[in-house]
């Protein structure tokens, strides 16, 4: 069976797929954005409590991605079969790239601009919103794209803990010796993991001022 | 152009450093202004100079409370900044550095509209004082009103920068070595222009500089620090006089400087009081 006759004749199941896999990701990097970026301006101003946060955040990424779902699987709560758990994992994972990010972001800020803010009278929350976040913003869209980049990717491994998505074809397609069944995972998980670079790329152009 | 007439300053509005002590963290050991009293009248330009690290920088961030004394006081407009509200005194403050300190994702119009903007005023009355600031500084408000800071000169930035400190025509203005990161022909264009300037807005000028021929072009009297004490002050014209090892220090460079400077760029030393 060639690609093509696989694709055209599973068209709707693909489709269903990518909508869930794609779903998998936004949720995932919903929760990783508001929860690195928030700790990485926490971190700024405090090395000790910062050298934790990158360490801890650094351990998920070396350990590999399916060996991580395993662990899970057995953790009350947040474990199990399914895709709370494929959730939590892709939000490890995406964690680090956004908190480094945003960190750097934050702390390559030159200290003159900072000096004048405050010897303007801003106060703290002016200087946080109007200065700061604003000239960090294209680093931290930096990791944001690479942390979504990776979890296109790393969610379709998800599939092996049933929480659906491309990576559903992949396993199948491996388990039947089939190209055509792991291209219909893999020409997909592909596809969105360029666009999302693509477009996260322009925007980060956009937000770039110098 | 004539719009800071009405700015005279009332009479109580000078700076008074009564045995101001500041060092780094409190450390007894690494004091940078030790036991400093000064008296900084309304409407004079002062000098602080110095060399690196002899603390005039500390000094002037004592003044709009960046930094706090740990003994003694330092009053403004009649005031100790430890009872100043920090945000207050510093709206009240205008405030240059080097390269201008300027907002690098705001424009130019942002940028010097910024205080007002936090102060509330209506965006009519914004603009109208944006392009007032950018004709008294020398910019066409057409021109460069829409510009990010990226797309303008270092001389520019620096205008700008000084345009910004007077957005909302502060009675006190404090400037750290604003044009140190310039070329000298510019940096000299601007000396010109700026005490000029100062003349007409009659605003009290702290100036810091480790120029000694920045301090005589601008200053109505130079305060000369050393290791955090005020070793010398003098108004320019008798300042060269003082028999005091420092002044003779930098009364040197001022001679190799000249040298120098005569030698690459000719008719530099023409400006008015550069050689004394």
């Amino acid at each position: 069976m060639s690609p093509w006759q696989f694709f055209s004749g599973h068209r709707a199941e693909i489709l269903e797929a990518t909508v869930a896999h794609l779903t998998l990701v936004l949720i995932a990097m919903a929760i990783a954005i508001s929860v690195a970026v928030p700790l990485g301006m926490f971190i700024v101003q405090r090395p000790t409590l910062r050298n934790t946060a990158l360490g801890f955040a650094s351990v998920f990424q070396t350990i590999p991605s399916l060996a991580l779902f395993g662990f899970l699987i057995p953790i009350p709560f947040i474990g199990g079969i399914g895709r709370r758990t494929a959730i939590v994992a892709l939000v490890l994972y995406a964690l680090l790239p956004i908190l480094r990010n945003t960190y750097v972001g934050l702390a390559g800020i030159d200290p003159a601009v900072l000096q004048a803010a405050e010897a303007m009278g801003m106060t703290d929350s002016q200087i946080l919103w109007r200065v700061r976040l604003p000239l960090a913003l294209p680093v931290i869209l930096a990791g944001i794209r690479t942390a979504t980049v990776i979890t296109i990717g790393v969610a379709t491994i998800a599939a092996a803990i049933g929480a659906g998505g491309l990576g559903t074809f992949i396993f199948r397609g491996v388990a039947m010796v089939s190209d055509a069944v792991i291209l219909a995972g893999a020409i997909p998980a592909a596809i969105l993991a360029i666009l999302a670079d693509l477009l996260l790329a322009r925007l980060e152009r956009r937000l770039k001022v110098a | 152009m004539e719009m800071d007439a009405k700015a005279a300053t009332p009479p109580e509005s000078t700076i008074l450093f009564q045995d101001a002590t500041y060092s780094v963290n409190g450390n007894a050991r690494q004091v940078i202004i030790d036991c400093i009293s000064l008296e900084i009248h309304t409407g004079e330009t002062l000098v602080l100079l110095g060399r690196s690290g002899s603390g005039k920088t500390t000094l002037l961030k004592l003044i709009n409370r960046l930094l706090l004394a740990q003994k003694g006081e330092v009053l403004v407009q009649g005031r100790s900044t430890a009872q100043w509200d920090p945000i207050r005194l510093r709206r009240g403050i205008g405030y240059v550095i080097q390269e201008g300190g300027l907002f690098p994702h705001f424009t130019v119009a942002q940028n010097i509209g910024l205080v007002p903007t936090l102060e509330k005023w209506t965006p009519d009355r914004i603009a109208q004082r944006v392009d007032e600031l950018l004709s008294l500084v020398g910019l066409d408000p057409r021109e460069f009103s829409a510009r990010h800071p990226h797309e303008l000169s270092g001389g520019q930035r620096q205008r700008v920068g000084v345009a910004r400190a007077l957005a909302a025509d502060p009675p006190i203005l404090l400037m750290d070595e604003p044009f140190g990161a310039l070329d000298p022909v510019t940096r000299a264009e601007l000396q010109r222009e700026f005490s000029k300037l100062a003349r007409r807005l009659a605003k009290t000028i702290v100036f810091v500089t480790h120029d000694l021929r920045e301090a005589l072009v601008l200053a109505s009297r130079i305060v000369l620090l050393q290791a955090g004490h005020i070793v010398a002050s003098a108004k320019p014209q008798e300042f060269l006089q003082i028999d005091h090892p420092e002044v003779k220090a930098f009364a040197a460079s001022l001679g190799s400087f000249s040298h120098t400077v005569t030698d690459t760029v000719p008719g530099l030393h023409t400006i008015p009081g550069a050689l004394a």
